[in-house]
């Protein structure tokens, strides 16, 4: 934790979600506040995905409480775009949409639901291009670009939307090695700005850099959080530690 | 090896014995069939009694006029383009439904593409029209309109629609075809739709967009590229399937060829000329959308 007085912009309470009869997560809570950089992990289909997909709706919980900066998330509520554009993602396969040149993709969010002008909104996605370093290929089409510019593009359409916290679900994971850097490079930027952030990655040496908290997901369950220098040296759960070690590979 | 020599030539493709026989034998076919219209039926050709329903030498103007056979093209044509343009309004507001949340919604496209494809083509056009000549027109005044004023009769009218004297009959025409192929381009559509990937909706709702605006700008034109080239084979299918609207007396190529093979009881001469006039220009379309295609397949990024 930052600071106690800080305020909670996610707060999730005794949430549930099921996939037909599949208990996909049980009875999650999770408390991120204001200007927190937190690090999910955990084996895969542990429910890490699905977990940061409920705080901007794109899956259904079932059962329990999302608040996103005090309101509260429903599933099939109707101004859910008013809260998505205060929660930025960005996702494993980058999701950039190819029929649009790079500066349209940043600037479709502004112009659409922030009622900007196209030349704000330009000078706004501009801006933001040149934090994640690719100012120059504004005016291509993203299979032109290589995968670590992709998601450069990815995080910088997100930010366009001027959100109060990021959601990333392993970014890194679908890009070739050196790629990753540059991405990582990145978002740990962005951290220490101070963009609160919720990260799903197995990008450890990122976890120890940045990570105020590590929150270890097995089986649809949160098993522990700590902190990165805890959660690293000293596992509590057995869970935990196998994870670790498979991870590491021993 | 070597690394500046050129590639071996490719083998070259022969045609071979077998497919020598496969042609001899068709060609048997062919001849053996004229011998018996010939021969046998001791059929009396006579070509130019027909040709002249499609051009005809005017004594009067002393030029050659086009007839009855061109005007039947022209309307064949005018109805595909049109109906095509219905359809698609159709295809596209059902096809969406089709993907839609909405129960109601999704309910009300796949009964109607279910009616349509499981019906006979010629049944469902009989009850529409009954529907479209009884309910629609009546309703709408089509049948009052003064198809001698200015706004009707003049020539742009005519290019676009045809004779104004038709006009009701050439619109249920387009109405008939264009609920039917609806049903197909909805299928379409739809096809188009699914066929973006889901990573695509998530990303755009993720910045907040409405479901419109997903659909507007993210969706919809990148389902259009699949969609074009299926909506140009349906284009082509609808000149064909326009020859259905003849039996509900649509003035178009077929039913006119009807008028004309027994007018002239030349039955040979005149299906073999429409069977040719449908084939230019369905295969002249079939051509300009594969140019087109190609054309637009190598600009795109
Ligand atoms: N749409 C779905 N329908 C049914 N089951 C699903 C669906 N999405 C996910 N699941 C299941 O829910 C569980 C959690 O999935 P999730 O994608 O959240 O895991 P994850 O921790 O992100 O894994 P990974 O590291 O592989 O991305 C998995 O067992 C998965 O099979
Ligand atoms: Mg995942």
């Amino acid at each position: 934790m930052l600071d106690a007085t800080a305020k909670p912009l996610v707060e999730i309470k005794h949430m549930c979600k099921w996939y037909g009869e599949f208990s996909a997560l049980h009875d999650i809570n999770l408390t991120v506040a204001e200007g927190e950089r937190v690090v999910v992990c955990g084996p895969s289909g542990s429910g890490k995905s699905t977990m940061i997909r409920c705080i901007n709706q794109l899956e259904a919980h079932q059962k329990g409480t999302i608040l996103v900066d005090g309101v509260e998330v429903k599933p099939g509520m109707k101004n859910i775009e008013l809260i998505r554009r205060e929660v930025g993602m960005v996702f494993q396969s980058f999701n950039l949409f190819p029929h649009m040149t790079i500066l349209d993709n940043l600037i479709l969010g502004p112009m659409r639901n922030r009622g900007a002008s196209k030349a704000e909104a330009t000078e706004l996605a501009m801006g933001y291009l040149e934090r994640v370093h690719i100012a120059g290929q504004a005016g291509k089409y993203p299979p032109q670009l290589s995968g670590g510019q992709q998601q450069r593009v990815a995080i910088a359409r997100a930010l366009c939307m001027k959100p109060k916290i990021m959601l990333f679900d392993e970014p890194t994971s679908a890009l070739d090695p050196e790629m990753i850097a540059g991405v990582l490079d990145v978002m740990i930027e962005l951290a220490e700005e101070g963009m609160t952030m919720i990260c799903v990655t197995h990008e450890m040496g990122f976890a120890r850099k940045v990570a105020d908290r590590v929150v270890f997901m097995d089986e649809g369950e949160i098993i522990e959080i700590a902190e990165p220098q805890e959660f690293f040296s000293n596992p509590q759960s057995d869970r935990a530690q196998l994870f670790l070690s498979q991870l590491l590979g021993h | 090896m070597d690394r500046t020599s050129s590639p071996p030539a490719p083998p070259k493709k022969r045609l071979s014995l077998v497919d020598f026989a496969l042609f001899a034998g068709v060609a048997a076919l062919l001849l053996y069939a004229g011998y018996r219209v010939n021969d046998v039926l001791v059929y009396n050709w006579s070509w130019s009694r027909v040709i002249n329903f499609i051009i005809r030498y005017d004594e009067t103007s002393g030029a050659y006029v086009a007839n009855l056979l061109l005007f039947g093209l022209a309307t064949t044509l005018r109805l595909a383009v049109w109906a095509t343009i219905l359809a698609s309004i159709i295809g596209v507001v059902m096809g969406y439904w089709r993907t839609s949340e909405n129960l109601t919604l999704r309910i009300l496209s796949r009964g109607y593409v279910e009616l349509i494809r499981n019906l006979p083509p010629l049944v469902f056009i009989f009850i529409f029209y009954f529907f479209i000549s009884s309910q629609i027109f009546p309703l709408l005044g089509i049948e009052d309109i003064d198809r001698s004023a200015v706004l009707v009769d003049n020539p742009m009218f005519r290019v676009l629609f045809g004779d104004p004297q038709l006009f009701p009959n050439f619109l249920a025409g387009v109405l008939c075809l264009a609920m039917f192929e609806g049903a197909y381009i909805t299928e379409i559509v739809r096809a188009g739709i699914q066929s973006v990937p889901h990573g695509q909706w998530e990303a755009a709702r993720a910045i907040g967009l409405s479901r419109t605006n997903v659909l507007r700008d993210v969706v919809l034109p990148q389902a259009l590229r699949k969609i074009l080239p299926p909506l140009a084979g349906q284009f082509i299918t609808l000149i064909k399937d326009s020859a259905i609207v003849s039996l509900i007396s649509i003035q178009e190529l077929t039913y006119l060829a009807t008028e004309v093979a027994s007018t002239t009881t030349k039955v040979f001469e005149t299906w073999i000329l429409v069977g040719a006039m449908y084939f230019i220009l369905c295969y002249s379309f079939a051509l300009l959308f594969g140019w087109l295609e190609r054309r637009a397949s190598r600009n795109r990024r």
